[in-house]
């Protein structure tokens, strides 16, 4: 069978590719975060899952307008699943009783603001997620500090899971959706959203650590009534959840262990140097368990867009995470610092990449810095 | 088996192997083509000069093509037949460049070169020869690299004594489909392993290893089996290195075996290594052992569009079209171009509805615009896939910066950065992150999640980054040049306004000469005339043209100046003429005393032609002055010229000194003056004749 010229195609090299996709990526991160969110569920009620489904269906939207007004194929970008997975971490990280317009603030600015205004996936210096939550942390400080749920076991009526209790009320699903949709903005009497951290570090002021650990949050009816440092209100089991998450992810190759590793060493090194007077600072243990620590670990830091890129910088940007995790936790004026930390550290991840180029096969050493200018360049620049 | 350590490298893929396909059957010997397309250029170098014309009958291994230069192979005739054709065709490569290819009409005899055929060309006892002859062998045969890059192996065998201490053979085979290496290792062990001993001695390497992937069991055993054949103490070891992409690499393997690492921008022969290919060694015991040229190599034809996927003998030159008809090639066609003919109107559907005809693997090979180009040396693989077997990427998606491609990439590159330095132009950065280094394995490109197209992106920084150094080298040579033609031009202009100055200040001088001169000439002028109570005396002539043109070599301004003053003469001499004509005319006429028609014209032109005479006259003399004094070798003849032309004068002023003698003329002092002066002037020369006949001879 005799074949004309130009009857095959001219394409060059590599012809043969993997199978693996973007989308294919992201949907894995999603999944790997419901171990986590059946934990937030069972100890704190419907209010995750509801943020979640809002933002879901915010980010998509909102992600549908910009591409529509860039011209480009919105489906062929929706379907990448990006946007699906940062309104998945914000539904999480943003307190379960927040009223809708805060999710939808966080939501739609991190879409608008800080993905698409710099181009679209890839393009963003900083995660969009932990944007979108400072934003509304900073701008709506009330809304974000008193909307925190408190464990279903600290009641002593019942203790039927899935059931969250705000202002020493239990909420069911309804209860739950006419709280975030109400027009009343926040809660009132007071209700603090206690998170352990917030308590201990509080409570350590005038407390020594074992009256601490007395207390309803840390000796509860899961602890069966008594303390141990490991307990810590219903977060350590969420906290262990997202870590079984994060680890499937690992196992998977969807990222590498540098980051989630050193975060968590450097977080862990500096409490227990800073706090080896459990009666004066947070314990470790409680570092690592509460609060959004494993979250940050696995889910957010690690977002690859915004990480450093080499694998010596990958473990300096997880480690200034973790310090400034520490820090803010410690001396800073917010409950959780996750947000705040990872992007200080989506600054410096430009520059780490920079300075931290692996050694090259057939080089004797790694070529670090920027590029020498030419000798006999014209320009009067001194950069070096 | 092996004590051998194995070391490993970062990064490296596990593509689907699909080897299994073309290992089932025996290698097949092709049947003979009708035609063979042989390029002279398919090896690394010179292509090669043809020697043979259009119309010349060939044998079976007689030389066609000689190597040109030190880096260039030999191409020989691949069967009997008639050279039809000399002539530009398209070479498979992926540029689709033109090159001389020699195409020969096969007459179906494939009858050897007699002295390939009597044996006469053999070399039996190869471990005992010299290793000039053996080198010269491999020249002549025209054996370059058969593992696809196409380096001739003669160059390769140019090493110093002792510089070498490990031959590694790479029977890796790491790029899927292809299983050339595996059967020819699997039929030809013994050969092969023979043609490594005849590397051994030429290389003098203390040790040889020859590395195999562990997917080729059969191929492992039949190289070991051949080991136990060969005689007294060797240093050969067969090695298992694990499977991966791109073991097979030559940077790869050598790292994985010995734990080096070739320089960047090195040759392997820097740390004491050379890799060799083992279809090559196969190929250089029968030129050595047998005298048979490189003309023929095994090639696996693959992929799911043909029907009996296998390896084939195949003859260098044979086009395509011959292997896939032999291997029954059926083209495919999609239900959508089946319901829509070719109603294909997007680009990216003409990619999907073609398709691929690739030679060489999956990851490295290139597509084939045409099933007629020729099998070359380095042709291990044709690859004919189905679309859904190697399908047309997606479009590329934005880069999550996810780092599979770094963790991919053999060379400890960071492909993420190298790509977004590309894609921006920012080639400078992308210098400084190595991209030089880059194998072109495609292995970030085959893991990245966003079918980015990584591997082109680096062809195209790499182009770029040298055209630019062409550019800005050129640049360079043009400012070089530019900067020197300055210098000269400043230098020569400087010169120039040097001289000229002197010349100005010499002017000065001789203009203040010339004022002295002309005065002291007045005062002379008028002495005379108050002497002879004469006004000037046209007749007498310019008073030194004589001694003028007694001086041969003249500065030019002198000539020039003689020049006008002969012509002004002649002028004046005209004009006089003219004047005596009227007169002569009114004389005859009827009225003599009546006032001559325009004489007075004539008499002004006389005039003003004396005076030009007159300072012409004087600018010679002033021009004489300054010109340095010019020595000159004066001759005999010089001297004896100067002689008879005063004596010619002085026989001129003679008769008119007689005519004016008998005319009584007022004139007769100064003529006795004159003629006085010219016979001192003549018995001055006489003088110097003679000085001159007692001193030159």
């Amino acid at each position: 069978m005799s074949l004309s010229n130009s009857s095959f195609v001219n394409i060059t090299s590599p012809h043969a590719h993997g199978g693996n996709t973007t989308s294919r990526i992201m949907m894995l991160v999603i999944l790997a975060t419901v171990p986590g969110i059946i934990a937030l569920t069972y100890f704190f009620g419907w209010g995750n899952l509801i943020n979640i489904a809002l933002a879901g269906i915010t980010a998509l939207t909102c992600e549908a307008i910009v591409l529509k007004i860039r011209k480009r194929p919105i489906s062929f970008f929706l379907k990448d699943n990006s946007a699906l997975l940062t309104a998945v971490l914000l539904g999480i990280a943003l307190p379960p009783f927040a009223p809708w317009w805060v999710t939808v603030v966080a939501v739609s600015f991190a879409m608008i603001f800080a993905k698409h205004l710099y181009g679209g996936l890839g393009n963003n210096p900083f995660n969009p997620a932990m944007v979108g939550y400072a934003l509304v942390l900073i701008s709506f400080p009330v809304q974000m500090t008193t909307t925190w749920a408190t464990p279903f076991f600290l009641t002593s009526d019942t203790l039927i899971p899935g059931q969250a209790i705000i202002a020493g009320q239990i909420m069911s699903f309804t209860d739950t959706l006419s709280v975030i949709f109400s027009s009343t903005a926040g809660l009132t009497d007071g209700f603090s959203g206690a998170t352990p951290l917030d308590t201990y570090k509080h409570l350590a002021k005038n407390e020594t650590a074992v009256e601490i650990m007395q207390g309803p949050l840390f000796a509860n009816e899961t602890t069966g009534g008594s303390a141990s440092n490991w307990f810590a209100g219903g977060w350590e089991y969420v906290n262990i959840a997202f870590l079984i998450g994060g680890l499937a992810l690992l196992a998977l190759r969807i990222f590498t262990w540098h980051i989630p590793f050193s975060l968590l060493a450097a977080l862990g090194t500096c409490s227990m140097l800073f706090g080896w007077d459990a009666d004066l600072y947070v314990p470790w243990s409680l570092h690592i368990f509460t609060g959004a620590t494993m979250l940050g670990a696995f889910f957010i830091a690690t977002d690859p867009v915004t990480a450093s890129t080499t694998p010596l910088g990958k473990i300096i940007y997880g480690a200034g995470i973790g310090i400034l995790i520490f820090v803010i936790r410690t001396w800073g004026a917010y409950p959780d610092a996750i947000a705040f930390a990872v992007l200080l550290m989506n600054f410096a991840a430009p520059l780490i990449d920079t300075y931290t180029q692996p050694r090259t096969y057939g080089h004797e050493k790694a070529k670090r810095g920027m590029p020498a200018k030419p000798n006999d360049s014209d320009t009067s620049s001194k950069e070096g | 088996m092996q004590p051998i350590t194995l070391h490993s490298f970062d990064g490296g893929i596990h593509p689907q192997e699909n080897k299994h396909q073309s290992t089932q059957t025996a290698i097949a010997p092709l049947p003979l083509p009708a035609q063979l397309v042989i390029p002279v250029g398919q090896h690394i170098g010179a292509p090669a000069d043809v020697i043979v014309a259009v119309g010349d009958l060939v044998l079976k291994g007689q030389v066609i093509a000689q190597p040109k230069g030190f880096v260039s192979a030999a191409v020989h005739a691949p069967s009997s037949g008639k050279i039809v054709a000399i002539e530009q065709r398209e070479l498979p490569h992926s540029s689709g460049l033109e090159g001389t290819c020699v195409i020969i009409d096969t007459d179906g005899q494939d009858q050897w070169l007699e002295d390939i055929a009597n044996g006469s060309r053999e070399i039996s006892d190869y471990l005992e020869a010299d290793n000039d002859v053996l080198v010269n062998r491999i020249r002549d045969c025209g054996i370059t690299g058969m593992g696809g890059a196409g380096f001739p192996t003669s160059v390769k065998m140019a090493v110093k004594d002792k510089q070498i201490d490990t031959l590694i053979i790479n029977a890796a085979e790491c790029e899927p489909y292809i299983t050339a290496d595996d059967m020819l290792m699997r039929e030809r062990a013994i050969a092969a392993m023979h043609g490594i001993q005849i590397l051994m001695k030429l290389t003098s390497a203390d040790n040889c290893l020859i590395g195999i992937e562990d997917n080729k069991p059969e191929a492992i055993k039949a190289m070991e089996d051949a080991l136990h054949s060969v005689h007294g103490e060797h240093h050969i070891t067969v090695v298992t290195v694990p499977t991966k992409y791109p073991s097979g690499g030559e940077k790869q393997l050598i790292k994985i075996l010995t734990g080096k690492e070739v320089p960047s921008g090195g040759i392997p022969s820097a740390i004491g290594i050379v890799c060799q290919n083992v279809g090559t060694c196969e190929a250089i015991y029968r030129a050595v052992a047998e005298g048979k040229p490189l003309i023929s190599r095994i090639t696996t034809i693959t992929g799911e569009s043909v029907e009996q996927p296998q390896n084939v003998e195949v003859l260098i030159g044979t086009p395509v079209k011959h292997l896939l008809a032999f291997a029954g090639f059926k083209q495919e066609k999609s239900l959508f171009q089946k319901l829509l003919g070719s109603f294909n109107a997007s680009s990216n559907s003409e990619s999907e509805s073609k398709p691929r005809l690739i030679m060489g693997g999956p990851m490295m090979g290139f597509t084939l615009s045409s099933d007629e180009l020729p099998i070359l040396k380095s042709s291990n693989c044709i690859l004919a896939p189905s679309q859904k077997e190697l399908p047309a990427n997606d479009i590329a998606s934005a880069c999550i910066r996810c780092g599979l491609c770094t963790e991919a990439c053999p060379a400890d590159l960071l492909p993420q950065q190298l790509y977004w330095f590309s894609k921006a132009g920012e080639l400078d950065k992308a210098e400084q992150h190595n991209i030089a280094d880059c194998i072109e394995c495609g292995a970030c490109s085959y893991v990245c999640p966003s079918e980015i197209p990584l591997v082109q992106y680096y062809r195209h920084a790499k182009g770029a980054i040298k055209e630019e150094r062409a550019t800005q080298l050129k640049s360079d040579r043009s400012r070089v040049r530019f900067e020197a033609r300055q210098d000269r031009l400043d230098r020569e202009a400087a010169e120039k306004e040097a001289k000229r100055q002197a010349r100005a200040a010499t002017a000065e001088k001789a203009q203040a000469a010339k004022k002295a001169a002309a005065l002291a000439q007045q005062k002379e002028a008028a002495e005379e005339a108050a002497k002879n109570g004469d006004p000037a005396n046209p007749d007498s002539g310019p008073p030194d043209s004589g001694s003028a043109e007694s001086k041969a070599p003249e500065p030019i301004d002198l000539e020039k100046l003689q020049k006008q003053l002969d012509a002004a003469q002649a002028g004046l001499k005209k004009s006089m003429d003219k004047i005596a004509e009227l007169k002569a005319e009114a004389e005859n006429s009827d009225d003599p005393a009546a006032p001559i028609e325009n004489i007075e014209v004539f008499e002004k032109a006389v005039a003003t032609r004396r005076d030009k005479v007159k300072l012409l006259a004087q600018q010679i003399t002033e021009a004489k002055k300054l010109a340095p004094p010019v020595k000159k070798e004066i001759t005999r003849d010089d001297i004896e010229k100067k002689l008879r032309a005063q004596q010619d004068r002085i026989d001129k002023t003679q008769q008119r000194f007689q005519l004016a003698q008998e005319q009584g003329s007022e004139t007769l002092p100064a003529l006795q003056k004159g003629l006085d002066k010219q016979m001192q002037k003549l018995k001055e020369l006489e003088a110097d004749l003679a000085q001159f006949d007692k001193a030159g001879a």
